[in-house]
């Protein structure tokens, strides 16, 4: 029971993590109309960030948050000086476009950074485990993520929803070429967005290094994940990438965990051991198909153009 | 009539044409040249292309023709590979088994993937083939009696009751051109039928398809089976070609690899894949040893194809062209 509460938070902290990215991914997606691959590789080069800052300062905090903001500023550049030209393109080109910046900057880190990885010490108050509930101890660097990603949802709520820069997001979402016709710089606006996509999908990776150490290529996997969430939550919606991110941050990690053992209830235990780590690593995926098959258009659609 | 696009106004001695000549009469013709000079590598080298060429330009029958853009082509190598690879472990090396099975099976997986995937649109076609083609990954990592993780060893390749000697090099590759021309036929000849019409048609406009008559899901689901095992059979060569078969012959970044193949060479011309795969290849070879960061170059590159020149090589061939 105790490991069940502990996988189950495990996969809300997971499940959250991957919201961060997707509310970015999903930002840009909806409002831009742009498949952005490199999403993933400021995941990384925030984790980076934040080691190296980390490192040079000697404080944890510090190297946070100036990793946040390289990571930010690393994302407005990029706008800028490349995925702007991108805009109105076909989703292959973007695709195709961005393909090639995964390349560009994996092997960037690897020329800065080197090949081997790089590790994001934890300070004392955060390496601990504490009592969450009576009689059940978990970590707190992981109960520490899980606020500040909820506390992030909330602001990103209240930030679309409720000030004039979301007014403009939002509507920027629905008519793009109405909006810039009433005389709102429209392309500061996208760097601004675009820029805020970067500082969370680099705070997802700053979040993810203490436990997973920063690494090349640690962007891509998560990257898939990231979008079957924004597909299956409905791309452009960030209601749909939260409830959509917990859930498949849930079903991974407790599928990983128990799916195994279920399966020995009802399989041999040598085919159980064979189906039981391929299913889990499917189940995700299952779980998009089967959404696409039935809702084409993802659980939360965002209001039709 | 052209090898392309069937624009009957266009002469056949073009820029283009000219430079897809040249390229087939030095694919025809460099076993000469490596057996004169004694350049194993090279042959080695252009076997690979070759196979990858075909794979491209399965893609780019449903990619550049139909629209669908397939980020899970991938696993259709992985799949033609696997059946050829299980078939020898299990002691059947018959290539006239294993080669029309890895097809058939290949087919199977397309007419399912398909079948769900075409109710999608747009980008969530991409990313539906994408999470098929992870879900085939995941089972290649799952199968702990070949080898799982770490990939099959091939033992022997696939025999053809001493009619053709695939572990004869030269002989090999021109299996593989053959097959790769083939292909290339294969989709000329159906581009330019009524069938391919029909999908091209759809891609523009597939309501308007509807309304005339067409069962435009029957015709794109015909085309993706079609494609899937065209692959299939690029992966039973490719397997053969190196002796192995591994889960990251279906790694998503394959998919990708193809995909920029296709748009390299230039999509929605028969040839432009295959021209693709070999620039592409070719460029990875040359960058990779000028420097050991050779990415850092090759990724910008594709960038700049993407926004400067849309139609890829044979775009700007036919752009020299005409001015």
């Amino acid at each position: 029971m105790l490991l069940f509460i502990e996988q189950c938070l495990n996969g809300l902290q997971f499940g959250l993590l991957l919201f961060l990215l997707a509310a970015g991914l999903t930002l840009v997606f909806g409002i831009m109309d742009l498949v952005n691959l490199a999403h993933g590789s400021l995941y990384m080069l925030g984790a980076y960030f934040a080691a190296t800052f980390a490192a040079l300062t000697d404080s944890f905090l510090l190297g946070v948050l100036l990793g946040l903001l390289a990571t930010l500023v690393v994302g407005m550049a990029l706008e800028v000086v490349a995925l702007r030209r991108l805009y109105g393109r076909e989703h292959l080109d973007h695709v195709l476009g961005t393909f090639g910046l995964i390349l560009f900057f994996n092997e960037l880190v690897r020329l800065i950074w080197g090949p081997g990885g790089m590790n994001l010490a934890l300070p004392s108050w955060l390496n601990r485990s504490i009592e969450i509930l009576p009689g059940v101890p978990y970590s707190a660097y992981r109960f520490s993520i899980i606020v500040v990603a909820l506390a992030i949802a909330a602001l990103l709520y209240v930030v679309v929803m409720r000030t004039r820069l979301g007014m403009l997001i939002r509507a920027g979402a629905s008519n793009r070429e109405m909006v810039s016709g009433l005389g709102v710089n429209i392309n500061l606006l996208f760097t601004l967005v675009f820029g805020l996509g970067a500082a969370l999908a680099g705070l997802a990776g700053i979040m993810q290094a203490p436990i997973l150490t920063a690494h090349i290529g640690m962007g891509e996997n998560i990257l898939i994940l990231a979008f079957v969430v924004i597909i299956i939550g409905g791309i452009g919606s960030i209601r749909g990438a939260l409830i959509a991110s917990v859930f498949v941050g849930l079903a991974d990690t407790v599928g990983r965990a128990f799916l195994p053992d279920l399966l020995k209830l009802i399989l041999s235990p040598a085919a159980a051991s064979t189906a039981g780590p391929a299913l889990s690593s499917m189940l995700i995926y299952l779980l998009m198909a089967i959404v696409l098959v039935l809702r084409p258009e993802g659980l939360f659609p965002a209001a039709k153009r | 009539m052209t090898l392309f696009r069937g624009n009957a106004t266009t002469s056949l001695f073009t820029l283009r044409n000219a430079v897809v000549a040249a390229l087939v009469v030095l694919l025809l013709t460099l076993p000469v040249y490596t057996d004169l000079t004694g350049n194993g590598f090279l042959l080695t080298l252009f076997t690979r292309i070759v196979i990858l060429a075909m794979a491209a330009t399965s893609l780019n029958l449903i990619m550049g023709f139909g629209g669908m853009v397939s980020f899970g082509h991938a696993a259709y190598l992985g799949i033609g590979g696997y059946v050829v690879g299980i078939l020898a472990f299990e002691g059947f090396s018959s290539g006239f088994l294993q080669w029309p099975l890895a097809i058939a099976i290949s087919a199977l997986f397309a007419l399912v993937i398909g079948a769900l995937s075409l109710r999608t649109r747009g980008v969530y076609f991409i990313m539906i083939t994408l999470a098929f083609a992870q879900m085939i990954y995941y089972v290649g990592v799952s199968l702990n009696r070949y080898g799982a993780d770490d990939g099959l060893t091939i033992q022997r390749r696939s025999q053809f009751a001493g009619l053709v000697d695939l572990s004869n090099r030269t002989v090999f590759y021109y299996l593989c051109l053959a097959l790769l021309l083939g292909s290339v036929f294969l989709v000329w000849r159906l581009v330019n039928s009524r069938f391919g019409l029909a999908i091209q048609g759809a891609r523009s406009n597939d309501r308007r398809m509807q309304a005339i008559g067409f069962p435009t899901y029957r015709y794109r689901l015909a085309c993706f089976v079609i494609a899937g095992a065209m692959c299939g059979l690029a992966g039973a060569l490719l397997a053969n070609f190196s002796n192995f078969i591994s889960p990251a012959t279906m790694h998503w970044t394959r998919s990708g690899d193809l995909i920029v193949m296709a748009v390299l060479g230039g999509m929605g011309s028969v040839f432009g894949p295959a021209i693709g795969a070999v620039a592409l290849l070719l460029l990875e070879e040359t960058l990779s040893g000028v420097t050991e960061y050779w990415q850092i170059i090759l990724g910008p590159m594709l960038l700049a194809v993407v926004l400067y020149a849309r139609g890829g090589i044979v775009g700007i061939l036919e752009k020299i062209g005409r001015d």
